[in-house]
């Protein structure tokens, strides 16, 4: 089964746009992307693992979350909700944050929009990224290098080893 | 002298974690070397390597000299905009499971 997955980048606009195919329908998807105790199962890409701190799911509300690799090392975020339209939509901005929830205001933030589809039996769900700047955007790229990209790179590195043999 | 690039720089862990530093702020040889349990001179090589490649420029500031690291060098990392998108794959991959996982139990 083939499962739609765009990644769409924008560099005049400062935009991500992600949409992915799921199959199941759209009440489940929400809950896993709504839901700490399910978004804890799959947020962070392995080998990070998702430790939810607190979550208040409303308007005006946020997730307080951190991934962790497996030595322990552990990198805080926030997500702030700004409007929830169950089982729709919702908006948020993200940041980076320590363990309390307090946002490092040198790192930049983006806007997130969510949106949630049906397709026949399934789901397509819709995720807009939008920073103030390419200059953010591109930041945000490094610090994904920095805390994710870490087994992606090694495995750069045997492609790196098997092209020069 | 082969002609060193970025992909030659970020070949190896060590100076990828020096780039992770340094992306954060600009930092002396000291500082960075502290992080590190090889050698001081190791450290050098690597920074001189980085330098090299013009991922990294150094700038005076007062008796230091700090390292920093070159943005605009990073826009070659375009390239790296389709690992960022593996990691999306892999994050929706285990949602998938999940959601397989969800099913069965409803």
């Amino acid at each position: 089964m083939k499962l739609q997955f765009d990644f769409l980048v924008d560099k005049e606009h400062n935009t991500l746009t992600i949409k992915r195919e799921f199959a199941a329908g759209r009440q489940l998807v929400w809950d896993a992307y709504t839901k700490s105790e399910l978004l804890d199962q799959w947020f962070a890409p392995k080998p990070l693992s998702t430790k939810t701190k607190s979550m208040d799911f409303r308007d005006g509300g946020h997730w307080i979350y951190a991934m962790v690799e497996p030595n322990g090392t552990e990198y805080w975020a926030r997500l702030d909700y700004v409007k929830i339209n169950p089982i729709d939509s919702y908006l948020a901005m993200d940041a980076f944050a320590d363990s309390e929830g307090n946002i490092n205001p040198d790192l930049p933030r983006a806007e997130w929009t969510v949106s949630f589809h049906d397709k026949n039996d399934h789901s397509l769900v819709e995720t807009v990224v939008t920073y103030n700047s390419l200059n953010d955007l591109e930041t945000v790229i490094q610090m994904g290098m920095k805390e994710g990209l870490t087994s992606t790179l090694e495995r750069l590195d045997d492609l790196l080893l098997t092209l020069t043999k | 002298m082969m002609r060193r690039d970025i992909f030659q720089a970020i070949a190896d862990p060590t100076r990828r974690a020096i780039i992770a530093l340094i992306a954060v702020q600009a930092m002396t040889p000291n500082a960075i070397a502290e992080h590190f349990d090889c050698s001081r001179q190791a450290v050098s090589k690597h920074l001189q390597i980085l330098t090299e490649c013009a991922l990294v420029k150094q700038e005076q500031n007062g008796r230091e000299i700090y390292y920093q690291l070159e943005v605009e060098k990073m826009k070659e990392v375009d390239k790296w905009l389709e690992q960022f998108r593996k990691i999306w794959e892999t994050k929706f991959n285990q949602l998938d499971e999940l959601l397989l996982k969800l099913k069965k139990n409803q």
